[in-house]
């Protein structure tokens, strides 16, 4: 569930980037699809290698570690957004600096 | 069990390729090829070192909720086990280093997409403008 949360945020943040380029450059969208798409890579190795231990791909069957693994994505969400915040934060003074 | 470490260790290592090309970049060169279409290795550099990053802050957190990885020492909750020690440097050789080759295997992807996009974008128009002419 974690990597699928994961990955519908980076197609939504992809989408964005094509959709709106300059609202997408102006708020630095492609650097939370490249975090949300780093993210989803990696556990979509992770998935291979529970399929290769002989596990699901993706913990459908058991409700309380898809819940669980639900809640896991939207910290993983909200930690990116957080991370993204403090970019834009670091670049808008960068630029006041720059500017003054 | 801290299979994140080897994409961050490929993250340090990129970041400091990326700072080096940074420092003999030319910005005249740099703007030339923006207006061609084109990017320059510091921007394509910046995604690998983008998803590397941002993939290892996000499976970090992972980690912590699962408990393997605590916020004082030894950090690595394996570490206080010898056979947990053996399992999570087994597990960093093949998931991890597989985490970091298929990131890197996404950039290169990224990256000839990009060098191509110019080419591809013209030859689409065309075949929009043969299509409106027929």
């Amino acid at each position: 569930m974690t990597l699928i949360i994961t990955a519908i945020a980076a197609i939504i943040c992809v989408a964005i980037r094509f959709l709106k380029p300059e609202f997408a450059q102006q708020y630095h969208i492609g650097a939370l699809a490249l975090m949300y798409a780093g993210a989803a890579l990696m556990w979509c190795v992770d998935g291979f290698a529970c399929l290769a231990e002989g596990e699901p791909f993706v913990e459908l069957a058991d409700t309380a570690a898809m819940a669980d693994d639900a809640l896991l994505g939207l910290c993983v969400v909200v930690l990116g957004l957080v991370i993204w915040g403090i970019i834009l934060l670091v670049k808008k003074n960068s630029r006041a600096k720059a500017a003054a | 069990m801290a299979c994140f470490l080897v994409p961050t260790t490929e993250a340090i290592v990129t970041s400091i390729v990326k700072k080096g090309v940074e420092a003999k970049s030319d910005p005249a060169a740099e703007a030339k090829l923006a207006e061609s279409g084109k990017f320059s290795w510091k921007t394509k550099l910046s995604w690998l070192t983008g998803m590397l990053w941002g993939g290892a802050a996000l499976l970090c957190l992972e980690h912590i909720w699962h408990g393997e990885v605590v916020l004082y020492p030894p950090f690595l909750t394996a570490m206080n086990d010898p056979a947990d020690t053996v399992i999570m440097l087994q597990e960093m050789s093949t998931v991890g280093v597989g985490m970091a080759v298929f990131v890197t295997l996404a950039w290169v992807v990224m990256v000839l997409i990009a060098d191509h996009a110019p080419a591809i974008r013209k030859a689409l128009q065309a075949g929009k403008s043969a299509e409106e002419r027929a």
